[in-house]
């Protein structure tokens, strides 16, 4: 039988404030233990909370970039239940009314475009941290995290397979960075992922019973968690089981899920509208007003650089996969827009190898794109090779002659030679040097062809233009 | 001097008939001599009440005085006040020392009010007769057989003994009128979202409101000017411009129209207590107001609206009392969840738990729309009576309580009879309109009878002025316990 | 509504309170009284009534996103049951 793999995803992202979502505490990440708990973030009796102004801009401005529903008024409530983590023994989440309702977000998978809806977007409070080692058998609590702001993105369970997933989380990531509503640090769990996963057979139309993997903190766990749970349920169900609903956990060192609680022992979380806060009610100005501080968002820079520049789906995906790719490479195209396409490979190509080898991002990149420009330029108008270019390139990323790309050529000696007298002299030369590889080519060896092409190039230290040697030694050699 | 209004302490103050210092010295010594008896104080720390006396003395000697500098506050062990212990009456907070000041202790700290202790109150403020406290029982200064009511006992007794000459409450439902009826003071919880609840431990949020204890109505008004005001650290605090809660007091009564809700003179009130209600409603009529039946049809169902919501956020509010970062934890526990569930079995009291475990039911699976949504909805219904109401009349009035002080341990058994104390009271809390409580004589063996006045929202200064021509022409605020 | 002795526990269970079969029986009959007052608001038909949250129709007021607080772990840390290395101790979390 052919199976489907239904997924929805819920993802956490760390909302970019300065201070936490109900109180002034830092939210700033690394620091000592219970440093940034405040009164407020460790529930002390009589402390109140008071709602961060930052964090609901930045979840109306995500329901703006998927076009969601704003809610006004949108209700703040408790979920309770008892952890050392859990400060108050209630989390403050939002269940009817969250901020953001609906909205979908376009994913692409290889070359095909999906639409993956929304269900809603809530802000609630993070909870703190248990350390495990061992303190005596007990186990240490941090509550500096308790109280930071998140945004919990839910989908509908749209996703099908661990590609769309890792599509549509990575879409998401790159989404919530795009607009600085979030830093997307997958290391210091900013942006966290968990997972629906259920299975039918494919052409059912209704869903199998789903398992819940939880924390799932990189793509590739996210990946790896989604095959091994499908593959589980699938296997359970070829020898006439049935799946049991419940939440799982990612063993990354194993690379398998296993049960971290059954849907029997669920918390009956006792949700109510918190008493100590009042109904969130959204102006229309100020959404206006985020609106119009919005970017310009990925989709539709997307869209843009096919229609503008004519690239590919391929590359116009890419160089949106980050704003700061994305500005990067308008900056350079700005200089150089007849040869979008080249920019778009330079970008792609050496800039991201450069950049993931000496680990470092994009805002970081020692060639300013006014300085790739002036480099591409100098490729395009015949004055280097593309092979010359990279050692200019390479000179540049070090910072040598002020990045000054024809100081660097002259001083190289890289500039092409591309005098056809000159030229021409020289594959004279190679020929008659040469008289058993022309034999050969003349016979069919196509091979042979290259091999004299090497011999000018070499003759000239690789400074002759290789189009123009080409065409030269054809020319020739067709006619002699 | 112990009988003195706050105007004759403060113009003693200001004319250097007596120090700061001395007053608090007076009230402390006769604390130690009472409190002993009367269980009113669960902290007393003369040490930092003196040293705040000293620097009100010198505040006004440099002429920066205010009604309340250099005068000694007793306040309820449910504003945290930083340094003390703050204890809420409860064993689970018995070595809690606050870090921190509560909204209402900044304020009067910022006049140069002294702290002269930490009063005696119902467990988590749950409770109609001050027996709940894990600090034992307040006795009423009347009659130390009786209770002193609840929650706010330890300050009504306080006040009533003249161990302190204000004091603060707080009110979810009956806490500061219905223990000042039963001493025979006056108490006013003002609307809610006037004080800030910033740092006073929270029973019920959508109900929890502070307020002052005195033994007059003039007094009340001083108490509320450094009371109430916004308070950016409670979202529930309202913005207004600030009031001068004394500015009506000499208005005169005539014209003021009173509702008698017919369902307060229905059945359940004493003979006593109605026969009390009677006459000063007379006086008032001497004084120029007309009294009016009114009704308030869906009155009698305030107690199970509030039994249901209370307890739903209080079982929430109270979650955080774990033993993990502060307060009583368990001696001995075998793992994690062993060490939740002793902590908070031996730390609460049963009256507590009991209430835990009826707001935990309401809001769980299957039950949170019978109850919960149910209850908020006659909430709705509770508070439309009022508005209808306060299109006909100015003021409601009648008993605060439906009799007078009962004896200890007369109710302590039965929670539902415990819990119709409340009967009159609970109807203004939860439509969050402002309710005081006068003295206005004695009932069955001598022990006092509070009339109940209710105002329309932010009507305080209205309420203010009728207990006040009340108090003009009666002295029953003046009657003090022979102790 | 008719409570068991089950359903006292497992509401015990669900606040976190330890309860012991006697404690569960006497909270049984008090809590029986007070669902039978509780009970009477049925009566009453809300059908067409908004629920009430809040004592006051007002809206929430939002904080400016400005660090205001400083480290008081010392002070906080003073009165906490256990604590080491600024971390609070608890009996070992299992996940």
């Amino acid at each position: 039988m052919q199976w489907e793999i239904v997924i929805g995803l819920e993802v956490h992202a760390q909302l970019s404030t300065q201070s936490k979502i109900f109180s002034g505490a830092s939210i700033a990440y690394g620091a000592m233990p219970n440093t940034q708990a405040c009164n407020i973030d460790l529930a002390l009796p009589g402390v109140l909370p008071v709602l961060n102004r930052g964090a609901v801009e930045r979840a109306i401005k995500f329901g703006l970039a998927v076009d969601a529903k704003i809610n006004s008024p949108s209700i703040f409530a408790r979920k309770n239940y008892f952890y050392p983590d859990l400060p108050k023994g209630y989390q403050i989440s939002q269940y009817e009314l969250p901020i953001v309702e609906g909205g979908s977000i376009r994913i692409q998978v290889g070359e095909s475009e999906k639409t993956i809806r929304l269900t809603r977007a809530h802000l609630e409070e993070d909870a703190g941290k248990s350390l495990h080692e061992d303190f005596h058998g007990m186990s240490g609590i941090d509550l500096n995290r308790a109280g930071t702001p998140l945004l919990e993105i839910v989908s509908e369970p749209d996703l099908r397979g661990s590609a769309e997933a890792v599509a549509y989380a990575k879409t998401l990531h790159a989404l919530v960075r795009w607009i600085g509503i979030c830093d997307g640090n997958m290391q210091e769990g900013s942006f966290r992922c968990d997972a629906n996963v259920s299975v039918r057979p494919l052409g059912i139309e209704k869903f199998g019973t789903r398992c819940e993997i939880k924390n799932l903190n990189s793509f590739r766990f996210l990946e790896k968690a989604i095959e091994f749970e499908a593959e589980r349920q699938i296997d359970i169900l070829e020898e006439g089981g049935t799946i049991r609903q419940e939440t799982r956990l990612f063993d990354a060192n194993k690379g398998e899920t296993r049960t971290m609680r059954s849907k029997e022992d669920a918390n009956d979380y006792r949700y109510f509208p918190d008493p100590d806060l009042l109904p969130v009610e959204i102006e229309p100005d100020l959404i206006a007003q985020l609106k119009a501080a919005l970017p310009e968002l990925p989709q539709a820079r997307h869209e843009r650089y096919m229609s503008d520049y004519d690239l590919s789906v391929y590359d116009a995906s890419v160089l949106t996969g980050s704003r700061e790719m994305a500005d990067y490479f308008e900056a350079t195209v700005k200089q150089f827009p007849a040869q979008a396409k080249l920019c778009a490979n330079w970008i792609m190509g050496e800039i991201s190898a450069r950049l993931n080898k000496a680990d470092i991002e994009i805002t970081a990149c020692p060639v300013a794109p006014e300085k790739l420009a002036a480099l591409l330029a100098r490729i395009h108008d015949g004055t280097i090779s593309g092979k010359a270019a990279k050692t200019v390139f390479d000179s540049m990323w070090q910072g040598d002659l002020d990045q000054n790309v024809d100081a660097i050529i002259e001083t190289k000696g890289l500039k092409q030679i591309s005098d056809d007298s000159a030229i021409e002299e020289l594959v004279d030369e190679v020929l008659a040097e040469n008289a058993q590889q022309v034999a050969d080519y003349r016979n069919g060896k196509e091979k042979a062809f290259n091999s004299l092409v090497g011999q000018v190039m070499k003759a000239t230290k690789g400074k002759a233009n290789p189009a123009q040697v080409n065409a030269m030694l054809k020319k020739k050699l067709e006619s002699r | 001097m112990f009988n003195d209004s706050l105007k004759q302490l403060s113009k003693r103050l200001a004319d250097r008939k007596i120090s700061s210092v001395e007053l608090t010295t007076e009230f402390l010594e006769r604390i130690k001599q009472l409190n002993p008896q009367y269980n009113a104080f669960i902290t007393v720390d003369e040490e930092k009440a003196l040293a705040q006396a000293c620097s009100a003395d010198q505040k006004i000697a440099t002429g920066d005085t205010h009604p309340l500098t250099g005068i000694p506050v007793a306040q309820k062990d449910i504003f945290c006040a930083k340094g003390w212990l703050t204890t809420c009456g409860s064993k689970i907070l018995s070595n809690f020392v606050s870090p921190y000041d509560a909204g209402v202790i900044e304020r009067f700290n910022a006049v140069g009010a002294v702290n002269i202790g930490k009063t005696n109150m119902d467990e988590f403020a749950m409770g109609s007769s001050n027996e709940t406290s894990f600090y034992g029982p307040v006795r009423n200064p009347w009659d130390v057989a009786a209770v002193p009511g609840g929650s706010s006992g330890g300050s009504a007794c306080a006040v009533a003994a003249r161990m302190a000459p204000v004091a603060t409450g707080t009110d979810t439902g009956g806490s500061i009128r219905q223990p000042a009826a039963l001493c025979g003071i006056s108490g006013i919880k003002p609307t809610y979202g006037t004080v800030s609840r910033y740092g006073m431990i929270a029973f019920a949020s959508s109900l929890d409101q502070g307020g002052p204890m005195a033994k007059s109505a003039e007094d009340l008004a001083l108490m509320l000017n450094v009371m109430t005001g916004f308070d950016a650290r409670d979202s529930t605090s309202l913005q207004r411009e600030t009031e001068d809660y004394t500015r009506d007091l000499e208005k005169p009564l005539s014209g003021l129209r009173i509702g008698l809700p017919k369902e307060y003179f229905a059945e359940g009130m004493s003979s006593d207590v109605e026969k009390a209600v009677m006459q000063a409603l007379e006086e008032y009529r001497k004084l120029g107001a007309q009294t009016l039946e009114v009704s308030l049809p869906n009155s009698p169902l305030s107690i199970p609206v509030y039994y249901v919501l209370a307890p739903a956020e209080a079982s929430s509010n109270l979650s955080r009392y774990d033993g993990v970062r502060y307060g009583y934890r368990s001696k001995s526990y075998q793992d994690l969840g062993d060490m939740y569930r002793k902590s908070r079995a031996e730390g609460f009291g049963a009256e507590v738990k009991r209430r835990i475990l009826i707001g935990t039911y309401v809001l769980s699976h299957g039950y949170y729309d019978a109850y919960y949504i149910k209850a908020q909805k006659v909430r709705r219904l509770i508070a439309q009576d009022f508005k209808d109401v306060f299109t006909q009349c100015d003021v409601i009035m009648g008993p605060t309580a439906p009799t007078v002080a009962f004896d200890l341990g007369e109710k302590s058994s039965d929670p539902v009879q415990m819990y119709l104390s409340d009967i009159y009271t609970s109807a203004a809390s939860l439509a969050g309109l402002p309710g005081m409580s006068i003295p206005i004589g004695f009932g069955e063996k001598e022990r006092p009878v509070g009339l109940h006045i209710i105002g329309n929202y932010f009507a305080e200064a209205r309420m203010l002025n009728a207990a006040h021509q009340y108090q003009r022409v009666t002295d029953w605020h003046r009657k003090m316990p022979d102790l | 509504m008719t409570l068991s002795i089950h359903d006292v526990k497992q509401i015990a269970n669900l606040a976190y309170i330890k309860v012991s079969d006697d404690e569960a029986k006497s909270t049984l009959a008090q809590l029986s009284d007070i669902f039978k007052l509780i009970e009477t608001m049925q009566a009453i038909d809300t059908a067409q009534i908004e629920p009430m949250s809040h004592a006051q129709d007002v809206v929430q007021r939002l904080r400016d996103d400005q660090v205001t607080e400083s480290n008081q772990r010392e002070l906080y840390q003073s009165i906490a049951p256990q604590v080491e290395e600024g971390l609070y101790l608890v009996p070992k979390v299992i996940e």
